[in-house]
């Protein structure tokens, strides 16, 4: 039987996997094993539900439930000196369960121990803010609602960051291509032209790689251009590009061995 | 078919023309020479004095963190140059270093020695880099020609290695690709000798000079208690009063082999950060001194390895690769496939010259990340403005945003 494979993750994917690869994993600890971690994880249970708890990689991953996470991280600003909130952000988990899982990391220069927070959301749930216990949250949270749609309780400017404001879709999810939608492909041509000019100008072609040298517009015809916007039929003949035969390629010089020199020196 | 020019308009300009009181909103950047690439703010001024500040970023967005999606891990290498690509090398660093803890690799220790060098000339680049910017968005055109001589020498440094100048891409996942060059140690000792004679030069000019001081104190304040909060790091944190180093208190590669000190002032204000940068460049000079000798003692031991050695994840050296079959084997899959990281994640912060850099990375045990999470120090130096330009002057935006750092190939990434 084939493996099934998500059909709505449309991130590019390894073409091929052998079939009784098993994939290590990067080694959990108990919690126990740190004095410093097995304290903090304790002080939080005395108050909140933990469903999981590990250390990774030197850090603590903590599982909390997704309404604790306000009182979760006042709880270790104040007590147990988690003063700082580095980075939080989401994955998309919406081709497995429709779920995503949200992740705060903390850091306590105090104990110089580094803690990450952790919570499942729903589809289409909201989280709570926590901008009003760290400013940096104000940006990060816009960012994440910018990148996957989720949106904050009680943030002060729910808008999108990077994106501009008037983007339609969320560019990290895994139903998102790397290249943009078909909105992506008329932004531009719609801002600047108008609606009306998409029959002239046409979608505009968002991969980077895409050489067309049918296209006297642009410069993909390097050594054989025509004046601009010439129409080329394609029915001339194809042009073998010779490496250092006479008459040469463009750019690069014919090899001479009598005015060639042997440079002795790399840093010449 | 021309540019319809009223369609270019920004769609939120008509609404300030409404307004009954007496605020006016200026719009700075993103093309403001001294906007520092593409930082467009939003200032609400009553007279000269800002009493609302909207920071808005993204104009060089490009979607890094998607792109690590869609690329094997050694892909992404070059990407990472581009975050700030004032210090490439030490994004390039970053991301090694979340990989190889990942995989939990040890990389040879000469290769760890090379690095220490490439972070550190990186460190005194971007300080450079940042010194002569900030000189000249205040008006000191001296310092930045002077400034920008010293970090030329750094650069040709640094093309002597890997050949690029800006986007280094000269650090690999288990190590480095490439020794140094036999006149790289003598190239490095004769710029650290003139070195603190430049650095005395650049204070001459403004430790005592009067535009300097009246642009620079009491400008810019940014308490203790804002800079955790706004998850500020590196420079910006230490002139508030936090000695805060990954360096020195999470010490990855050698460094907790050198001696350095933590520069730090509780300050806060613009010029308490400007001289943590100049002591901090005093730093980086001491800490390179001892990577050379650290290097000379690697090559007295016979030291000699680059990479480390993990047939899974690295390819062999390119010896082995010419000659043995199975090695080839071996580079061919690691190329076309990529390779695997085992099935968890990792959070790894490195000290940057701007801060603290962190790579989150989320693996499925796929040859592409499932989710990479790029924490740029800048993003948040960015968002503090919100905060704290309100209650200052005009000419004061000028020099906060130069001591703040910003660079928005890491803001927008």
């Amino acid at each position: 039987m084939r493996a099934y494979t998500p059909k709505d993750d449309v991130q590019a994917k390894a073409y091929y996997t052998d079939r009784y690869y098993v994939a290590p994993q990067v080694p959990k600890s108990e919690v126990e094993t740190d004095e410093v971690f097995a304290a903090d994880l304790e002080a939080i249970k005395a108050k909140f539900e933990v469903k999981e708890a590990y250390i990774q990689v030197e850090q603590m991953v903590v599982y909390i439930n997704a309404h604790d996470i306000y009182g979760v991280l006042e709880f270790m600003r104040d007590e147990l000196a988690y003063t700082q909130l580095s980075e939080m952000s989401a994955i998309d988990w919406l081709a497995k369960d429709n779920t995503f899982e949200i992740f705060y990391q903390m850091l306590s220069m105090e104990k110089r121990k580094r803690i990450r927070v952790k919570y499942f959301i729903e589809n289409g749930q909201a989280v709570d803010s926590v901008e009003k216990l760290f400013r940096s949250a104000d940006w990060s949270e816009r960012e994440m609602f910018d990148m996957f749609g989720i949106e904050a309780n009680n943030h002060p400017f729910m808008k999108r960051i990077l994106m501009p404001y008037d983007w339609q879709g969320y560019p990290l999810l895994k139903t998102y291509p790397l290249e943009g939608d078909e909105f992506a492909a008329w932004y531009e041509v719609d801002k600047i032209y108008g609606k009306e000019a998409r029959d002239i100008i046409g979608p505009e072609i968002r991969d980077t790689a895409t050489v067309d040298r049918y296209d006297s517009e642009r410069f993909a015809r390097l050594g054989f251009e025509v004046p601009k916007g010439t129409k080329i039929t394609g029915n001339e003949e194809p042009h073998v590009d010779s490496y250092q035969e006479d008459g040469g390629i463009f750019l690069i010089k014919k090899y001479d061995k009598e005015s060639s020199v042997v440079i002795d020196d790399p840093q010449r | 078919m021309a540019q319809i020019k009223n369609r270019l308009t920004p769609f939120f300009e008509n609404i300030t023309f409404d307004r009954e009181d007496n605020e006016l909103v200026l719009n700075f950047g993103p093309q403001h020479p001294s906007a520092h690439g593409q930082l467009r703010l939003m200032l609400h001024l009553q007279q000269e004095q800002i009493v609302k500040a909207h920071p808005d970023v993204g104009y060089l967005h490009r979607g890094m963190e998607k792109m690590a999606e869609n690329m094997i891990y050694n892909e992404f290498m070059p990407t990472t140059d581009r975050m700030d690509y004032i210090a490439s090398s030490s994004n390039n660093y970053g991301f090694a270093l979340a990989v190889e803890k990942l995989i939990g690799l040890e990389v040879p220790r000469r290769a760890k020695v090379i690095r220490m060098m490439l972070l550190e000339i990186n460190r005194l680049m971007s300080h450079l880099f940042w010194l002569a910017t900030t000189a000249l968005d205040i008006g000191a055109m001296t310092v930045f020609l002077f400034a920008f001589r010293e970090r030329e020498y750094l650069m040709d440094i640094i093309e002597g290695y890997c050949g690029a100048r800006l986007t280094h891409a000269a650090i690999r996942i288990g190590g480095v690709p490439l020794d140094i060059q036999d006149d790289f140690l003598h190239q490095l000792r004769v710029f650290l000798n003139k070195l603190p004679q430049n650095i005395k030069d650049y204070e001459d000019l403004l430790d005592t000079n009067r535009i300097w001081l009246m642009r620079m104190e009491e400008v810019g304040t940014i308490s203790t208690e804002m800079a955790l909060s706004w998850g500020c790091t590196g420079p910006m944190l230490r002139a508030s009063g936090v000695a805060w180093d990954i360096r020195k208190e999470e010490p990855y590669e050698l460094y907790d082999e050198v001696e350095f000190n933590v520069p730090y002032s509780d300050k806060g204000d613009n010029f308490a950060r400007y001289r943590i940068y100049m002591e901090e460049m005093r730093e980086s000079a001491k800490i390179l001194y001892q990577t050379i000798e650290m290097y000379e003692k690697c090559e007295k031991d016979g030291q000699t390895e680059l990479m480390a050695h993990a047939p899974k994840y690295i390819s062999a050296p390119k010896l082995d690769i010419m000659t043995q079959n199975y090695s080839l084997m071996q580079h061919f899959v690691l190329v076309t496939q990529g390779m695997r990281p085992p099935v968890g994640e990792v959070y790894v912060a490195t000290e940057s010259p701007k801060g603290e850099l962190g790579f989150y990375i989320n693996s499925q045990g796929g040859p592409y990340p499932y989710r990479l999470k790029l924490r740029a120090p800048s993003f948040w130096h960015t968002g503090i403005l919100t905060d704290l330009l309100p209650g200052h002057y005009i000419p004061d935006v000028v020099s906060i945003i130069g001591t703040t750092n910003i660079v928005f190939g890491e803001v927008d990434r």
